[in-house]
């Protein structure tokens, strides 16, 4: 066990003693490098600055946007593959399928052969019906960007949710059905139910990841228009701006914010080990 | 007693399902019909577009003018190179969790799975000042270490819930029947962990393939996996629909063929056995 555990260690301990490091100086590689230690001034500031808190806006818009949008249509989904189709196998496999696409090429797509304003599809169909295109990236980044990682995340609520139907116990629900329940009271006090502990997973692990999204937003909007998360301010601090300092003070925030997730994950996923 | 389904029923859900898989799936579909056509034709109306010839060009366009191989390589290298040495440094692990558990093996994996959720903006200065210090910016052997280490909690918990499956009697059994320690792994252990360390490497390489935060900081011209030189069609000039759609097309289809074959290890691997 031994070589795991000392590659994990190194991997987790030393660019973290590293941002902490950097977090209490001022740091700027390309003009003038090391200028000393400035005690919590980077972390003052980067909470004071005024792009902090429209990021923090961002970033919650998209992932509880993304989240609402994936658990309730993860679910409507998962409760029709259930059903006895023809060829369900093959509509399984259409309906994973975008989980699959790398970030860079969904956000390219949909960017430009789709919301383009001028020769995306959407504008095709817009034009159709008389209407102007929208200018979905510029005039509505947000629901435009929401909808694309939705897309994305949508597949992987909807195959653990069906997961999880599919171990339901199917005389549960027959006895349910001959007790007279009707559908939707046999979803509300039977299906959802026992879907509870998948939608918690769902929901911890899809926020762990919806954090930490950055192709999508580098290859569409660059962070313009109001799409900027923290993770992209971050990003932008460290790399674009040179201001290491500045930065590592927001990645250590990043990290404390993660830290509060993870807590509740792993408590799902630490009662499992018990079972 | 098995429910009846009248066929009635059955049509109706079947129209719906398909329906709206091919309403999810369409994007797809989209870029493979737009990358047989001419740049001329990828920009018209959709159905111009459908009217339009078909063509193999922008395949071969895209190799020409960007060295596209190149790019797949690095891919491949990346990929298949960190699952691999990933599997190498968790079997032990794993293995020892799973057939000689202590105290700490729980707190161990715990911890494992933790370090997964440290956010990889908050460690991207440290990583990228070490790589030019080591002198392995822009190159693939860095990005493999990196895609190994971001991948190695996901691995040694896959391998330990397939491990922990196998059952401690059949090892019992064979050293009943005078199997030695050797042949007792080579024998017994290996083919009954084969599925899951396969199961294991599939999930992981297609997760390492579209790893795109550190294959985009981290790499350039040289080593720029697909994730990266995709990424260099956001500043586009002129016509690039078909050319995009191509290369586009060539990056994911490897990746969907596989995780079409590795739906159920999605599952299991992506929520650490907790939905199962």
């Amino acid at each position: 066990m031994a070589p795991a555990v000392v590659l994990l260690l190194g991997w987790m301990l030393v660019p973290l003693v590293m941002t902490l490091y950097f977090s209490f100086k001022k740091y700027l590689p390309l003009r003038g490098g090391d200028l000393g230690w400035v005690g919590f001034e980077n972390y003052v500031r980067f909470v004071s600055s005024s792009s902090f808190w429209p990021a923090v806006a961002t970033t919650l818009i998209i992932v509880g946007g993304v989240l609402v949008i994936t658990v309730l249509l993860g679910i409507a989904l998962a409760l029709l593959l259930d059903q006895p189709i023809w060829g369900q196998g093959v509509v399984r496999i259409l309906v994973i399928a975008p989980f699959f696409v790398m970030p860079t090429v969904s956000g390219l797509v949909w960017k430009n052969m789709f919301m383009d304003p001028v020769n995306g599809f959407f504008a095709h169909l817009w034009r159709v019906f008389g209407a102007e295109p929208i200018q979905w990236l510029s005039h509505a980044s947000m629901p435009s960007l929401v909808m694309i990682i939705s897309w994305q995340w949508l597949p992987f609520a909807t195959l653990i949710l069906l997961t999880a139907i599919q171990s339901l116990d199917n005389e549960q629900l027959e006895a349910a059905e001959m007790d007279g329940a009707r559908p939707l009271s046999r979803f509300w006090f039977v299906i959802l139910p026992h879907l509870a502990r998948a939608i918690t997973v769902v929901i911890l692990i899809q926020t762990i990841f919806l954090l930490s999204i950055f192709a999508e937003i580098f290859v569409t909007t660059a962070g313009a228009f109001g799409t900027k998360t923290l993770t992209y301010l971050i990003f932008q601090r460290v790399l674009e701006s040179q201001n290491v300092g500045l930065g590592s003070a927001g990645g250590v925030y990043a990290i404390i914010l993660a830290n509060i997730v993870a807590v509740f994950l792993l408590r799902v996923v630490g009662k499992n080990l018990d079972a | 007693m098995a429910r009846a389904v009248t066929t009635r029923r059955k049509a109706v859900t079947s129209v719906i399902a398909w329906t709206v898989a091919t309403l999810i799936f369409f994007p797809i579909l989209w870029i493979f019909v737009l990358s047989l056509k001419t740049e001329g034709d990828a920009i018209k109306t959709p159905l111009e577009i459908l009217g339009s010839t078909w063509t193999l060009e922008s395949y071969a366009v895209v190799q020409e003018r960007s060295d596209y191989f190149k790019h797949f390589t690095n891919s491949v290298i990346v990929a298949v190179g960190s699952t691999l040495l990933g599997i190498l440094v968790a079997v032990p692990a794993a293995w020892s969790m799973a057939f000689v558990p202590s105290k700490r093996t729980r707190g161990i994996l715990m911890w494992m799975l933790s370090t997964k959720m440290l956010p990889a903006v908050g460690v991207l200065y440290p990583i990228y000042l070490l790589f030019i210090e080591l002198g392995i910016l822009d190159s693939r052997i860095g990005l493999v270490i990196v895609l190994m280490l971001i991948n190695l909690p996901i691995i040694v918990w896959m391998l330990y819930t397939y491990f922990r499956e196998i059952p401690a009697e059949i090892l019992e059994a064979a050293r009943m029947d005078g199997a030695g320690m050797r042949s007792e792994l080579l024998y017994v252990l290996t083919p009954m962990a084969i599925p899951g360390i396969a199961s294991t490497i599939l999930l992981n390489v297609i997760l390492a393939w579209n790893e795109a935060f550190w294959t985009l900081n981290l790499t350039a011209a040289k080593a720029a996996p697909l994730t990266a030189f995709i990424a260099s069609y956001s500043s586009p000039e002129g016509l690039f629909y078909a050319k995009l759609s191509a290369a586009s097309v060539m990056a994911i289809a490897p990746i969907l063929v596989m995780g079409w074959f590795s739906q159920k290890q999605l599952v299991r691997g992506l929520t650490f056995g907790a939905v199962k």
